[in-house]
């Protein structure tokens, strides 16, 4: 019994109820929610190493075997999102001890904070698909306190958008997998992805996969359902953005990729061929949407749009090389978003507002600074040796190899697009002269105030240690990605390889039942209705007492 | 029986449709409220429905027993909803102090452009 992987989830949670009720300082409660992030990076590395050499681990709770009990299992993608999410997690946990108000800590920020954490963890780390929705509950549930934490009126106002497209997702969610169980018979990943091939009706098997399709494409802000996203982003603390735009939208699409790979395995050309379009579109309107607005930060919730896309694109080609293309894309876009978050929160501060037109002069004033963003933009759009270049020569590279030339014009078409919006904040906030000349007035470290709305006077909260930081440690790791990113794409294709090829998976969850059925060539054995599930079993109990019984005997 | 009860799901989910359509927050929320209802009344009855027997196995060792499965995962979801529900009034009400209104196209506090505002 490997204690590693509920370790994983243990951690961040022990963090969250350990910051609330040891202490009641704000300092205190950010260094013990920082101390559990390192512990969390280290068990994330250790797991990484693990899977990288020896193939999936699983967990079965409670010592039920699978299929009766909860599984958990990191396969390598579990293991490098848990990475990514532990690295992630430290920088912005860091990050909110200099950003976040003492009111909103002694709310419980951190609390909320890391059992979000804990809840993306363990819908990275579980192999039933039920316990995938409880940890996306606990994921939501988190994120809804933190996004009223502190209320004002325009927080409310974007929670109430948020809360109420999430809801129905989770909605749609539960009666997906009612439905998947009512046809299969079972809940678990790797029994799944042996039982539903064998399903009779197949049809009904592709609506419940539409039903998945729309129900984790609401949480990861795909078209047209992403108008949540821009509506809500920019009215939460830096620090929530940042931590909401890396991870939430991505755990969609992680599902997205264990749902049409793992649990229903096989050719579905009509779900891949809309995720493909979806993608398109979604890639397209996430860079329009970006050129259309003025705020930094709702340019920039856009880019996580634009994002979504490209991995869509990379799930629906459906080969191996595709899907390490997006496995790739998706290390690359978590880092990214939550260092441009990050240093969006540094221009706030620097200037009091995120307004591109009471920005300015941020270039000769910090030069340093200047060129932090301009590593990230150009990251993001992809301009060679950097992060953002690999990750969509991957995608191009996997869209020769379809002969997708569509797939091929719009990904270099969108990634020059990207340029323009990001370019207009470079030149605005950067280049342009600061626009209030004349009154600067400084103040200490306040937390998190709303900026710059009424006055005509800038602003200046000098940003402290807590905030660089953590934008340097982000920004030497996409660096060193850039400069290396081999390493990676190993990984990232060996994640698809473990995808669009479950042995490893299926023999970790199932080592009796994979033997036995062969990978599910007999249909007799395999009961057709739920309740016919548990005689089987009982039987096989009964048989076992009824030979130690005649063994004493 | 199991037609009963599809048919009630069926009308249930298109009740809550039309109330989630509203632009009325409050209408919105009765609609969700009823539609994860819906969602565990699917569950209950794709699990497949047992009459008059028990779950799992009686000391009698009787043939028949119900699937105590979908209880189970109803039961979850029932716990977790009501939570979001609970927390989703609370969220109305305040952004109905808020905001003063519960007509959702009124609520743009969060979506104002700052520079079409000031000319």
């Amino acid at each position: 019994m490997n204690g590693l992987l509920i370790a994983c989830i243990l951690t961040p949670m022990l963090t969250a109820v350990g910051s609330f009720i040891l202490t009641s300082s704000a300092k205190a409660r950010g260094a013990i929610s920082v101390a559990g992030s390192l512990l969390l990076l280290l068990l994330a590395t250790v797991l990484l190493y693990q899977v990288a050499n020896g193939g999936p681990i699983s967990n079965q709770m409670g010592g039920w075997q699978a299929p009766m009990g909860i599984t958990l299992i990191a396969d390598m993608l579990s293991a490098m999102l848990v990475m990514v999410t532990a690295i992630v997690s430290l920088s912005v946990n860091v990050y909110a001890m200099g950003d976040i108000s003492k009111d909103r800590v002694a709310g419980g920020f951190f609390t909320f904070l890391n059992m979000l954490i804990a809840g993306v963890i363990g819908a990275f780390l579980t192999g039933d698909l039920f316990n995938l929705y409880v940890w996306f509950e606990v994921m939501l549930i988190s994120s809804f306190a933190l996004l009223v934490l502190g209320g004002n009126k325009v927080q409310l106002d974007g929670a109430v958008k948020y809360v109420a497209i999430n809801l129905v997702s989770t909605v749609l969610l539960l009666t997906a997998i009612g439905l998947l169980y009512g046809l299969a018979g079972t809940l678990n990943m790797a029994d799944l992805s042996v039982r539903v091939p064998l399903v009779e009706s197949q049809a009904l098997v592709s609506v419940v996969g539409v039903l998945f399709l729309v129900a984790f494409g609401i949480k990861a802000a795909v078209f047209p359902l992403y108008f949540w996203l821009p509506a809500s982003y920019h009215t939460l603390p830096i620090t929530v953005t940042a931590v909401f735009a890396a991870l939430m939208t991505k755990v969609g699409i992680y599902a997205l990729m264990r749902t049409f790979t793992i649990v229903f395995p096989g050719e579905h050309t009509m779900i891949d061929n809309t995720l493909l379009c979806l993608g398109l579109v979604t890639m397209v309107l996430g860079v329009f949407g970006a050129m259309t607005h003025s705020d930094v930060r709702r340019i920039l919730a856009f880019h996580v749009i634009g994002s979504i896309g490209f991995m869509l694109i990379g799930l629906g080609l459906g080969s191996a090389l595709a899907m390490g293309a997006a496995i790739f894309y998706m290390v690359h876009g978590i880092l990214i978003k939550a260092l441009l978050f990050m240093i969006a929160g540094i221009m706030g501060k620097l200037r009091g507002s995120f307004e591109l037109s009471r920005l300015g002069g941020l270039y000769q004033d910090r030069p340093g600074f200047s060129m932090l963003f301009l590593l990230a933009a150009l990251s993001l759009i992809g301009i060679p040796p950097l992060s953002g270049f690999w990750a969509k020569l991957l995608i191009i590279e996997a869209g020769l190899h379809h002969d997708a030339t569509l797939v091929i014009i719009f990904v270099i078409l969108v990634s020059l697009l990207t340029f323009i919006p990001l370019i207009r904040i470079w030149s605005e906030a950067f280049w342009k002269p600061c626009p209030f000349a004349s009154t600067v007035r400084e103040e200490k470290p306040s937390g998190d105030k709303p900026l710059g709305d009424k006055e005509d006077e800038l602003t200046v909260i000098p940003p402290t240690m807590f905030a660089w930081v953590p934008v340097l440690g982000l920004s030497l790791i996409m660096l060193l990605i850039g400069f290396l990113p081999g390493k990676i794409i190993a990984l990232s294709d060996m994640a698809a390889e473990g995808l669009m090829k479950p042995a490893a998976y299926l023999e970790t969850v199932l080592p009796e039942q994979v033997n036995k059925h062969s990978f599910g060539t007999s249909v007799e054995q395999v009961a057709e209705s739920p309740a016919e599930l548990l005689p089987e079993s009982a039987a096989k109990q009964s048989n076992k007492l009824n030979n130690s019984n005649e063994e004493q005997k | 029986m199991e037609i009963l009860l599809s048919l009630l799901v069926g009308v249930l989910m298109s009740v809550s449709v039309w109330l989630m359509l509203s632009r009325n927050l409050v209408k919105f929320l009765f609609g969700l409220v009823l539609i994860s209802n819906v969602a565990n009344l699917i569950i209950f009855k794709v699990g497949g429905l047992t009459r008059g027997a028990p779950a799992l196995i009686t000391d009698a060792g009787s043939e028949v027993y119900a699937n105590s499965l979908p209880q189970a995962l109803v039961l979850t979801a029932i716990v977790i909803g009501f939570g979001l529900v609970s927390f989703t009034l609370v969220l109305a009400f305040k952004a109905y102090q808020a905001t003063g209104t519960v007509d959702v196209d009124d609520m743009t506090a969060a979506e104002q452009r700052h520079d079409q505002e000031k000319p």
